[in-house]
């Protein structure tokens, strides 16, 4: 009999790929898959610090996206969650979805595929927010910034939105809570770290990266947004649910003035 | 510089406040790759950049051209004998506020209706003018959504829809008698002539595209229309076939409902202060859906029985009351449109029941786990379980106890209105 284990990846999604390349390779008893950042050591397992490999990831991948389309998306958006112990659910669904005949993505009375289907969508409703929310402004230097504060990790999922749409303007969507960000120069998309000196939120001082003509379309749009608003018809529970507070530091439109 | 933004500001103030009666903000349904390194890109699938306070998305940037206007009617906040601030944007205004606002992603696009100043077609002529220069000269792929303006002439609507996403008359007054009243200047003809250039040209465009790829776009994203709610005593019913007919006889994409504002004193509407009729237009707008995604025919939920939709329950759930003999459902045997008959079941949950069902039977936990609204649904279905005697209950009953275990969003305006008759 194997003793059980747990593998220690490097927090990338390769590298979780590759950890289940291992797992399965192994034919280990997995206890836990842990970020090297978080990992706890158990007490009665051993640890196997896991290479990312590209190659090995890569054929994982391959592998559940033969087995079904929609299982490839939500285990990927399901790891963005970053949700505690997410990595030890998503290895039992992977688990699951080798030994099974059929696609087990639909078996949505299976509480592991309702939980990570779950996750995924909630996932997904972040990144349909951030691609409605940044809101860009315009640096002294021609590039259009926006920062954020996602729930989950969707800058890899909001890139090609942003870069479909504004292929004319170079922009940067910085990312205040995981300290990175992408940058589209004209030709192609980066990941960025910065040192920001400051969040650049809604608030009324302004910033001497920005210039006057920056400040005035934000003011505009501030007008514009109560202009448009129906004050007979008001409904401020509805207003949050679909604007929820935590946003709207970012948000132009929110700033008091 | 400044001295401009200020008038602009309070030209966008103007015609900002004057174009918020209008509902429509869809941005979705219309596929505009960014094929050529410009601006924008649509999907085909909208996104609300926002929420006013009042609760609505804000898509697009939704403005008046002007709020001159030599018509009359009662019901518009923009009628010539209205005493409000009067103003206009230039052309090149409205382009560099719409690219502007999009480039800061503010917005999906622009929403541009107008008052109708000199005549229809001096004025259909100038909206056609700020979307061609936004296709043609700035390489925008973003959404366009304009107001065919009633009596522009067939030429400049064949134009419009060459720039524009979404071409939309709003009828307004959803009874031909209504208008009379109300727009003596207007003939229900001038609504209904671009309507129907329009929907013919969609056709045209669609059997040409067949043959030749690159026939250029008209209105892709169709065109649709609106009507003001609770401003002529009109039934539920009247409005619900009209709809039917502007769905079935001009292809609309969407019907949109207003609940009236009162926005003057005339003793031909309801007075400044009277309530606007939000729930009625929530019931509205259930049965919308109802008839186009839940494939129910307007008849069954509306006729001379039912005038009027019920206040206090949904109309699914009202229709099933007063249709017990359909149910109880076996939600483990039934085709998708028996389910999405079923009160509770949205048609998401109808699709993951579907799914699910194929891997095992379904009992009540499965169900409350897949996110069913059981308070409604329990008592019209059946599943892996023995538990199901409610099945004998009538429908009095049943409405009774599903209101008194549920909480309704807008329960309080209707038990105001149930102690009215008490």
């Amino acid at each position: 009999m194997n003793a059980t284990k747990t593998l220690i990846y490097d927090g990338s999604f390769n590298g979780f790929l590759t950890a289940i390349f291992v797992a399965f390779d192994e034919k280990a008893q997995i206890a836990d898959i842990q970020k090297n950042s978080a990992s706890q050591s158990g007490l009665f397992s051993e640890t196997e610090t896991i290479f990312t490999q590209m190659d090995k990831a890569k054929r994982v991948w391959n592998g559940i996206h033969k087995k079904s389309h929609n299982a490839i998306k939500d285990i990927y958006f399901a790891f963005l969650s970053e949700n505690k112990g997410i990595e030890l659910v998503l290895y039992r669904y992977i688990c699951k979805l080798f030994t099974s005949e059929t696609s087990i993505a639909s078996d949505y009375s299976d509480d592991i595929v309702l939980k990570i289907s779950q996750l995924a969508r909630s996932v997904g409703r972040e990144k349909h927010r951030m691609e409605a929310f940044v809101r860009f402004q315009l640096t002294k230097d021609e590039i259009y910034f926006a920062n954020i504060e996602p729930d989950f990790d969707v800058l890899p999922l909001i890139s090609k939105h942003f870069r479909s749409r504004y292929a004319d303007q170079q922009w940067l969507i910085y990312d205040v809570k995981r300290k990175y960000g992408i940058f589209f120069d004209l030709n192609q998309v980066e990941i960025v770290s910065l040192d920001l000196d400051e969040i650049y939120t809604n608030s009324l001082n302004k910033s001497a990266h920005f210039g006057d003509e920056e400040y005035n379309y934000q003011d505009l749009w501030n007008n514009y947004f109560k202009s448009t608003n129906i004050k007979s018809r008001i409904n401020l529970k509805l207003h949050k649910q679909h604007v929820p507070k935590r946003y709207w530091k970012y948000l132009s439109e929110k700033k008091a003035v | 510089m400044s001295l401009s933004f200020d008038r602009i500001k309070e030209k966008l103030n103007i015609l900002a406040d004057a174009a918020k009666y209008d509902v429509s903000c869809s941005s979705s349904g219309s596929v505009r790759k960014n094929s050529t390194k410009g601006l924008g890109d649509s999907s085909g699938m909208g996104i609300c950049h926002s929420y006013t306070e009042d609760g609505r998305c804000v898509s697009l940037l939704k403005i008046l051209l002007t709020n001159h206007c030599i018509f009359d009617c009662a019901y518009c906040v923009t009628r010539k004998s209205n005493d409000v601030q009067r103003a206009a944007f230039k052309i090149q205004e409205v382009v560099d506020l719409t690219i502007n606002f999009y480039r800061r992603n503010y917005i999906e696009g622009l929403f541009l209706s107008s008052g109708i100043f000199k005549s229809p077609d001096y004025t259909m002529e100038r909206l056609v003018a700020v979307a061609k220069k936004l296709r043609l000269e700035e390489n925008f792929n973003g959404y366009i959504h304009l107001k065919s303006i009633p009596g522009a002439s067939d030429e400049l609507m064949r134009e419009a829809g060459l720039y524009a996403d979404r071409l939309s008359v709003n009828i307004e007054i959803p009874t031909i008698s209504g208008l009379k009243l109300l727009a003596p200047d207007k003939k229900h003809e001038d609504f209904t002539k671009p309507m129907l250039k329009v929907k013919n040209e969609i056709i045209q465009y669609k059997s040409e595209k067949k043959i030749i790829k690159s026939t250029p776009k008209y209105a892709p994203a169709g065109q649709s229309t609106q009507m003001i709610v609770g401003a002529t005593g009109e039934s539920d019913k009247d409005i619900m076939y009209s709809a039917t007919h502007y769905y079935k006889n001009y292809n609309m994409k969407r019907v949109y409902y207003s609940g009236y504002v009162p926005v003057a004193e005339d003793n031909r509407l309801p007075a400044i202060g009277t309530q606007v009729p939000m729930l009625r237009e929530n019931r509205l707008y259930q049965t919308d859906w109802l008839l186009r995604f839940y494939g129910f025919g307007v008849q069954e939920l509306l006729n001379n029985d039912h005038p009027n939709l019920d206040m206090d329950v949904d109309p699914k759930l009202g229709w099933a009351l007063r249709n017990m003999q359909y149910f109880p459902v076996d939600i483990n045997k039934a085709d998708k449109s028996v389910l999405a008959r079923v009160p509770g079941l949205g048609m998401k949950s109808v699709h993951k029941i579907i799914n699910a069902r194929r891997f095992r039977n379904l009992n009540w936990e499965h169900l409350q786990k897949i996110g069913v609204a059981l308070n409604r649904a329990k008592y019209f279905i059946v599943c892996e379980s023995n538990k199901w005697e409610h099945r004998d209950m009538e429908g009095t009953k049943i409405k009774g106890l599903i209101l008194q275990n549920s909480v309704g969003k807008f329960r309080k305006e209707y038990s105001n209105q149930l102690q009215l008759f008490s």
